[in-house]
């Protein structure tokens, strides 16, 4: 039988006069990972007009900044993108050996980037594993953590901490690999392999996570372009811009590791970039195990800069002096300012620093990936589902403390 | 089976509410920063907060026990935490996740709630940057004992014993 | 590659690029203020450069410039996605004085132009909707300005009053100190106007909480017994 309503298609009068629903959607949104508001103009379920509001997570980084030595700035550049905290450490420590026009020694450099890349690694398990399960899919979430666990374990044992790590230093890092470090990190490799194979089959050819994730949250590459996006959400559009490559900073040079890029730049490209940037990490990882000196000096040979050994500190006058200033005066940078920018996980991490010759920082300011790439999310939204929100809300990867610093 | 076959006891009746309280808590988790991370690691396969009957998270304060204040609160998210405590229904306890939950740690500036306590009253204080997932399995253990015993007074985990320092210790004191 | 892009700015616009620098590989070319949106314009749009990849904007506050010079620097990050170049852009600002906006030209500036609004106090005109962006309407001031004391909270909602309610953390005295670097001096002077949760106690906002202080002689008592010599019995020296 034919539905009745067609008859009064064009009948006007039957159709009830529809307003806009204003939906205030966060700060404590549960299926948005992080604090984030968002004003909806809602038809139907159709989004009309979204305004996004951060900041409920600001913190006060830049600010804070200036009132400690160079070397404090370290524990607050860890709580920045949280995910990847050795990211931001090596990040903040490239800026101001940039302005002091040192390099750290080489092997500080391979270890530079096997921590680096492993928590990449993390960060983008967190992403993809966290997105998944607001999708619905909880089981890929708990395989993803289970690893993570397995390289925070690593990472520990390098660093003495989970997650906050503090452990970069500038003019090198706190401390050498330990004995074990080659052989920790190759059998994790393997492990974080086999996870994402494993999560790739249990979420690729699900219907519903598939339909969910293709084309929602469209950015053209034009406008990702404009809007200062980086990282997976840049790569997803198919710009093939990393920083890694296109202005090889460390080792990255030394290394044969591939871009990936999406051709939609919908969520579901952003899944796959990140999926592969996994095993491009692995790939990295590998090589520089392979290269890395087996030893040698984790820290440039400079008093000005680094802290004298503990044993020196405690038997040596010379020690006890450069330590003291060290850490009462902290090292003095000359005067100017640097734009330091590495590949964090979301995207291009800039710490545009200014010296005014004294041992505090005059100026820190961390150009953050993840504030441009929320900027897009307006025009990923706008005339979508409000269920495709989530999807898109979640590739972002919003990490509130790097967004609202 | 005879009627007195059956052992019995005597309980009180808030006792014994308690003791259904405790191991069916409802979670809201309003996490907001780093710990989080650390969070999502306890809800994780490893440490799996579930044993400890706590593993549903509510997101509706009207059906949630605890209320975890996980990571630091500004002073813009103050009025939305101070909301989402006001509306959980009672009997209702707060934790407070880490250090920022607890005195706003090192973010000690224009716009960091130096502790949610200003705000709301807390009932089991986590320290730790972030702190470790048996850090916050301690805390609920501790707040299980709370709610049996009843009292209202607030508990900071203590700091653990790493067990072979713990063994170095007891040594050092027999000597 | 670098040099490139200097010399075609100072090529293409004369007198408008103020000044040109290279200091450790960064690109930086000065211009007035009212060259700001056609300078940018021109970065974007001319053949050779093709700037088109926004990275950043941000200020800089120097207020001991003032007032022989102006006391903001607002500088422009941009490179190329096809030419791979980057530039720096930078002009001076005085207090009070308006900016035009870049939203025209780059979509990215829209949010990084709000949030020098927020914490400068820099206003773009013509900007589409330049409202505080990381901070709260309520908020007075703009806390990145180097005269904002940084202690100062402008809390949304009132701290609870903590006479009637016994839940307070079992703090030290000495706990929760800031950490900023303390002027010594100043604070020996009793100058010191850092606002720490072991100064609330004298402002009325915290309990003191004798319970702590049991704790602490019991860790003291702990340590010492560690340490192999047990602490003195009161009856005794």
């Amino acid at each position: 039988m034919e539905p009745t309503y067609e008859a009064f298609e064009d009948d006007a009068a039957l159709e009830l006069p529809s307003e806009p629903m204003r939906l205030n959607m966060g700060p404590a949104h549960p299926a948005v990972h992080g604090t984030i508001r968002m004003v909806l103009d809602l038809d139907g379920e159709t989004v009309q007009n979204v305004d996004v509001q951060p900041g409920y997570l600001h913190r006060g980084f830049e600010k804070s900044c200036e009132r400690g030595t160079w070397a404090q700035v370290f524990p607050y550049t860890d709580r920045l993108n949280y995910c990847s905290p050795m990211l931001n450490n090596v990040g903040f420590a490239l800026a101001v050996e940039k302005l002091l026009d040192i390099e750290v020694p080489e092997r500080a450099q391979y270890y530079r980037v096997i921590l680096g890349e492993l928590a990449r690694i993390t960060d983008h398990m967190i992403c993809n594993g966290a997105g998944a399960m607001e999708l619905g899919a909880f089981t890929p979430f708990l395989w993803l953590l289970k690893v993570r666990d397995w390289v925070w374990d690593v990472l520990e044992r390098e660093t003495g901490s989970r997650m906050t790590h503090s452990f970069g230093r500038i003019g090198g890092m706190a401390a050498p690999p330990t004995e074990t470090f080659a052989e920790d990190v190759t059998d994790l490799l393997e492990q974080v392999e086999k996870v994402t194979i494993e999560t790739e089959a249990l979420l690729l050819r699900n219907r519903i996570f598939v339909d969910r994730m293709q084309d929602v949250g469209i950015l053209s590459k034009e406008l990702a372009l404009s809007m200062g996006a980086t990282g997976p959400v840049l790569r997803s559009t198919g710009v093939d811009y990393d920083v890694r490559k296109a202005h090889p900073y460390m080792v990255y040079d030394r290394f044969d590791f591939e871009v990936p890029i999406g051709h939609k730049g919908d969520t579901y490209d952003r899944f796959l970039v990140r999926m592969e940037e996994i095993r491009q990490s692995v790939s990295i990882i590998r090589q520089a195990l392979e290269q890395m000196p087996t030893d040698g000096p984790v820290n440039v040979d400079d008093p000005r800069i680094v802290l004298p050994e503990k044993r020196e500190v405690y038997n040596t006058i010379e020690g006890t002096i450069a330590h003291f200033k060290l850490v009462m005066e902290g090292l003095k940078p000359p005067k100017g300012e640097v734009y330091g920018y590495t590949e964090g996980a979301n995207g291009e991490l800039g710490f545009f620093i200014v010296s005014d010759g004294s041992g505090t920082p005059y100026r820190v300011r961390v150009r953050p990936p993840c504030w441009f790439n929320l900027q897009g999310v307006r025009s990923m939204v706008m005339g979508g589902m409000l269920a495709d929100i989530i999807p898109t809300f979640g590739s972002i990867n919003m990490i509130g403390g790097e967004c609202d610093r | 089976m005879k009627f007195g076959d059956e052992g019995f006891f005597t309980t009180k009746l808030e006792s014994i509410l308690a003791w259904a309280r405790k191991y069916s808590l409802f979670q809201y988790p309003f996490a907001t920063a780093c710990c989080g991370m650390e969070f999502m690691a306890t809800a994780a396969p490893r440490y799996d907060i579930a044993r400890f009957g706590a593993e549903a998270p509510r997101f509706s304060p009207r059906q949630a026990d605890v209320l975890w204040v996980v990571g630091t609160i500004s002073q813009r998210q103050a009025p939305v935490l101070k909301r989402i405590y006001d509306q959980m229904a009672d009997p209702k306890w707060v934790v407070a996740f880490g250090t920022c939950a607890s005195c706003g740690g090192f973010y000690d500036n224009y716009t960091t709630v130096p502790g949610v306590d200003k705000l709301i009253p807390v009932d089991v204080y986590i320290p730790g940057c972030p702190p470790r997932p048996e850090a916050v399995l301690d805390a609920l253990i501790l707040l299980q004992e709370k709610i049996q015993k009843g009292g209202r007074e607030p508990i900071v985990v203590p700091p653990r014993e790493v067990p072979t320092l713990a063994q170095i210790r007891a040594k050092k004191a027999l000597r | 590659m670098s040099k490139k892009v200097l010399d075609r700015l100072k090529k293409e616009l004369g007198d408008t690029i103020l000044e040109t620098s290279n200091f450790r590989g960064d690109d930086t070319a000065w211009v007035a203020p009212k060259d700001w949106v056609k300078v940018a314009t021109f970065l974007r749009d001319d053949d050779a450069l093709q700037m088109d990849h926004f990275i950043d904007l941000t200020a800089v506050d120097y207020p001991e410039r003032e007032p022989d010079d102006a006391r903001f620097d607002v500088l422009l990050s941009v490179r190329s996605a096809g030419k791979n170049h980057r530039l720096r852009l930078k002009t001076k600002v005085e207090a009070g004085a308006d900016l035009a906006t870049l939203t025209g030209v780059w979509a990215g500036a829209d949010w990084a132009e709000r949030e020098v609004y927020d914490m400068f106090g820099i206003k773009f005109s013509d900007h589409p909707d330049l409202r505080r962006i990381l901070l709260y309407e309520e908020f007075e001031g703009h806390p990145l300005l180097k005269d904002y004391p940084i202690e100062r909270t402008q809390p949304l909602v009132p701290y609870r009053d903590v006479e009637d309610i016994a839940k307070l953390p079992p703090f030290g005295l000495d706990e929760g100190q800031p950490f900023a670097r303390v002027d010594w001096k100043e604070r020996l002077a009793g100058n010191d106007a850092q606002v720490s949760p072991s100064l609330g106690v004298d402002a009325g906002q915290l309990r003191n909480i004798s319970d702590s202080q049991i704790a602490e002689s019991e860790h003291s008592d702990m340590l010492q017994t560690l340490a192999g010599s047990p602490a003195p019995a009161p009856g005794e020296g």
